[in-house]
């Protein structure tokens, strides 16, 4: 992997986090988990210029995919509460799509349960 | 961060458009071996996060406010692997302190289950491990990682040292080596699936 990985953590050493959060709070939990899986919403609409160097960055990042909610602060190396705050207000904007995991109250279990265990056989068996 | 990010295709999830992302946790004390455990699993290389502690108290307000003065952070460390074309399975893995709150209540929010990897000759590191996994009602099951020269401890006192249920499973693995470790985890995947019925 290139990209990330090669440069300088800086953002996250330079600058303290609720500078890059402009001060927002975090998100609801519901909203944005650890494993929620984020995309940007288009690939090729104009980035508007007043978002934070970090906003793009981030915007950028979830352009040729989706990635969870923990690869993006793994990747971007910052911290994961300011990276919730980032993700969410991208959301609002209307930049990224979000797909929350299913909720363990309605998830059917079972099925997911046999799926992963067959996966996992399939894969290592 | 003026620079472009740019990933190789393969760090992003294929099927993240229709995908169920479910995500079991590795946990233990330190040095067990989860990272490892979770690199002989995972299909991309594993990431490393840190959470910080602002929101472990009663000070949410923190992070809005210039007077924050939360710096304590906590590695966690994560890797995925693609199920199906419907399911995507993420492994945390994390130290079992009980500060860590915050960090525990979002890792242990709608997980599958637990994977609790045990040292036999640290037994009584593991008990705050436990003791934070039966505190969030997780379904859980027992990897004695072996190492080198270390003796294979009898199952059975592992179990009365530690004070399992009957039916949590205790398996032996290696977790440097991808099939052992699998093995594993398909225990763990097993136990849950009996437990769903």
């Amino acid at each position: 992997m290139t990209g990330f990985d090669e440069r300088e953590p800086e953002a996250a050493e330079l600058v303290r986090p609720y500078v890059i959060t402009k001060g927002r709070g975090l998100p609801d939990e519901e909203q944005l988990s650890l494993i929620t899986l984020v995309t940007a919403a288009s690939d090729d609409q104009q980035r508007p210029t007043r978002l934070s160097p970090e906003e793009q960055s981030l915007l950028e990042l979830c352009t040729a995919g989706y990635l969870s909610v923990a690869e993006i602060a793994g990747h971007t190396r910052l911290p994961m509460g300011v990276v919730k705050i980032l993700l969410s207000a991208l959301t609002e904007g209307g930049y990224l799509i979000t797909r929350p995991p299913v909720q363990r109250a309605r998830l059917a279990d079972r099925q997911i349960l046999e799926e992963v265990l067959n996966g996992l056989r399939t894969k290592f068996g | 961060m003026d620079s472009a990010p740019s990933l190789d295709e393969r760090a992003y999830v294929r099927g993240g458009a229709t995908q169920t992302a479910v995500k079991i946790l590795v946990v233990g004390h330190f040095a067990v071996g989860k990272t490892t455990f979770i690199g002989a699993i995972s299909e991309i290389p594993p990431l490393s996060t840190e959470e910080t502690m602002t929101r472990a108290g009663e000070s949410f307000d923190d992070l809005k406010g210039v007077r924050s003065k939360t710096t304590t952070t906590v590695a966690m460390d994560f890797g995925r692997l693609t199920i199906s074309d419907r399911v995507v399975l993420y492994l945390f893995g994390t130290p079992g302190q009980q500060r860590f709150v915050q960090m525990w209540e979002d890792m242990a929010r709608g997980a599958l289950g637990a994977l609790v990897l045990v040292d036999p000759e640290r037994l009584a590191d593991s008990f705050a491990v436990i003791d934070l996994i039966e505190q969030y009602g997780l379904d859980y099951a027992i990897a004695v990682n072996r190492f080198d020269g270390t003796p294979d401890r009898e199952h059975r006192a592992l179990r009365e040292a530690l004070d399992l249920l009957d039916d949590t499973p205790v398996v032996t693995c290696d977790a440097r080596d991808e099939k052992s470790s699998a093995d594993a985890l398909i225990t763990l995947v097993r136990y849950l699936l009996d437990r769903a019925h």
